[in-house]
């Protein structure tokens, strides 16, 4: 059989993909590096831009930003986690019932709509029910979008584990409770870790929403870049962004690996019994 | 014979499908109860209703006495092997044994040491720390078994619980299974498709086709007598012919062959007229003349412990002769015409 290199054009067509998806992001990871305050001219390695976010003018107001990024994805993953989990067990061993197709479009719907309608719609929803935009409303806004992404792997791990297991744990005197939390929730658990770390830096990265939601003069990191980005470029935002970068590759990965970790202890124990 | 399980015009309906059409059944206390029948028949359905994981659209089921029919399967005192065997693939060996005590509330000191025996009685105290991968197809099945019988139930359901393991494997834990079951003295319940196992272990066995119960009997009576033609076909191999009862006098039926021979067996169904006849290949002698019936030879069949003798009657409906294969027996050759002697009850008229 012929390999995929064997198609027209084909290395040509991925070359040029690579290079549009990634030259801006490796300049970027190396001009962080940059010692000069030029934008484009190599001065020499240095690590001073990286020692300037942390301690130059802007430092307090990334400080800040940063701290607001790190608590709001905590708590949105945790939450979204939580009701993902939740609807993923009620999906896929709810049997059947009324609306299931319905629920199933809503869960998913916030994948599919653009983010600047809801990011309008949530404003205009918080604005209605008289809640004042600022870190709650932030908050609130990133549970609802995060629960898609956790719903995710969570219902893909779900759906490869039998039901035998935890009719198995019924049948041996266990509650409900018991079988869902001593049988079926370790065995989900990959997927589970899976969907928060995905939610964590879905919420860690958003702009659009978050910078409708959030009001005057509260910040998150992304927003916080934008809004120094806008006075005038400088190579100390290169910096944030490598490390931005570097943790959100950290968490996606892991996220990937836990992942086919569970899915391995699942097939073997399939394949034999 | 006090009754462990009643079953009493169990019907179970999957929205427009019935699994299974009013199954009225009493299975005895200590007892190897076999439930054999074809694919689909609904064997696991009522093993399942059994257990709890399904309702029972219409009917009762009793244990004990008692209407178990709603009762959440974590409160009937009845545990089950699965035909995957579900053992937990997170926890070790000991852990899956000891799970049922665990839930039960006993301690851990004692439940490990309950575990431990019960993992000693399936030889697999070995075996106890390590994970359910880690161990081959006939290990997980008797761990499953030593988690299934751990807590003490009064009953144990398996389905199919031989059907992943290798021959010499399944013949070997036919053995092991009715010296456990013998041993408890709980109450087995075993589901099956292979006749061989349901004839080899059970007390009784209940034939099923269809979602309904066709015969139940100890596997002797299944075997030799036979109620009806689905039971004489899919217990052992026989010969069906369709005959023509002449008439019926003093409870013997005088029956006329396809081929135009004249036979006479006991008329338990017997009416006059069109019946089926089953006759078992290997109640018959074959001899190179005389004999009830006249047939040619076909082909002879080598089966190892038997020969199988293919023929064809006078009438043209093809015939099956089982000859021990012994230095003794005069094998017949291919063409030869032969006369076929019926042991005494051999021939058996089914009422359908
Ligand atoms: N959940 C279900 N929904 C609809 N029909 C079902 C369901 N479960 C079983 N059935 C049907 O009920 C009938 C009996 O099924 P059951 O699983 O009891 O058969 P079985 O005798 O155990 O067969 P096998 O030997 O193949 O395991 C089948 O016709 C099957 O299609
Ligand atoms: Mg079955």
């Amino acid at each position: 059989m012929k390999g995929v290199r064997h198609y027209p054009g084909f290395t040509a067509i991925a070359l040029g993909c690579l290079l549009v998806l990634y030259a801006p992001m490796i300049v970027v990871g190396i001009y962080s590096f940059n010692g000069s305050t030029s934008l484009t001219t190599w001065g020499g390695f240095s690590l001073r831009w990286y020692a300037d976010v942390f301690t130059g003018e802007e430092a307090e107001r990334f400080g800040m930003a940063t701290w607001n990024s790190l608590t709001i994805a905590f708590m949105a993953a945790t939450v979204s986690t939580v009701i993902a989990t939740a609807a993923a067990v009620a999906m896929v061993r709810g049997g059947r019932f009324r609306g299931k197709a319905g629920t199933f479009a809503l869960i998913n719907l916030p994948l599919m709509v653009p983010e600047i309608v809801i990011a309008v719609a949530t404003l205009i929803f918080f604005s209605t029910i008289g809640l004042e935009t600022g870190y709650l409303t932030v908050l609130i806004a990133h549970v609802t979008f995060c629960i898609p992404f956790a719903y995710l792997p969570i219902s893909a791990r779900l759906q490869g584990i039998e039901g035998t297991y935890e009719q198995a744990a019924r049948d041996l005197y266990a509650s409900r409770w018991q079988a869902f939390s001593l049988i079926l929730l370790p065995l989900m658990a990959p997927g589970i870790v899976s969907g928060y770390l995905l939610a964590f830096i879905i919420s860690l990265d958003d702009f659009i929403i978050t910078n409708f939601v959030k009001g005057a003069g509260m910040e998150t990191l992304p927003t916080a870049i934008f809004g120094s980005v806008k006075q005038g470029l400088k190579p100390n935002i290169m910096a944030i962004s490598t490390m931005l970068l570097v943790v959100s590759i950290l968490f996606v990965t892991l996220s990937y690996l836990i992942n086919r970790r569970g899915q391995k202890t699942l097939v073997q124990q399939g394949d034999r019994a | 014979m006090k009754a462990a399980i009643e079953l009493r015009q169990v019907v179970k309906r999957y929205g427009a499908t019935t699994a299974l059409h009013g199954v009225t059944l009493e299975i005895g206390d200590n007892e190897f109860f076999t439930l054999l029948g074809p694919s689909g028949c609904g064997k696991t359905t009522l093993l399942r209703m059994i257990a709890g994981f399904e309702d029972v659209t219409e009917g009762q089921i009793l244990l004990f006495g008692e209407d178990i029919s709603g009762r959440e399967p974590n409160r009937r005192p009845v545990n089950t092997v699965f035909q995957q065997y579900a053992l937990f693939p997170h926890m070790s060996v000991i852990d899956n044994v000891a799970f049922g005590l665990k839930m039960k509330g006993m301690d851990l000191a004692s439940r490990r040491q309950r575990a431990g025996r019960m993992l000693e009685m399936v030889h697999l105290l070995a075996f106890a720390d390590r994970l359910p991968s880690q161990l081959s197809g006939g290990q997980q099945q008797r761990v499953a078994l030593a988690r299934a019988l751990a807590p003490e139930p009064k009953v144990l359901l398996l389905d199919e619980p031989l059907s992943a393991l290798d021959l010499k494997l399944r013949q070997a834990m036919r053995v092991e299974l009715k010296q456990l079951q013998e041993e408890t003295g709980i109450t087995f319940v075993f589901v099956t498709h292979d006749q061989e196992e349901a004839l080899t272990m059970s007390d009784r066995i209940a034939v099923m086709s269809a979602g309904r119960v066709q015969q139940v009997g100890p596997p002797r009576e299944i075997y030799e007598a036979p109620v009806n033609r689905f039971v004489a076909d899919f217990i052992g191999e026989t010969n069906l012919l369709e005959v023509e009862v002449e008439a019926v006098e003093g409870g013997m039926a005088r029956v006329v062959l396809p081929g135009g021979h004249r036979i006479a067996c006991p008329a338990a169904a017997g009416t006059a007229g069109r019946h089926h006849l089953s006759i078992r290949p290997e109640r018959l002698a074959i001899a190179s003349q005389g004999g009830e019936i006249e047939a040619t030879v076909e082909r002879v069949v080598y089966l190892g412990t038997d020969l199988q003798i293919i023929t064809r009657l006078d009438g043209g409906a093809a015939f099956d002769v089982r000859l021990q294969n012994s230095a003794r027996v005069a094998v017949p050759a291919p063409g030869t015409r032969v006369g076929l002697h019926l042991e005494e009850g051999a021939a058996r008229l089914l009422a359908d």
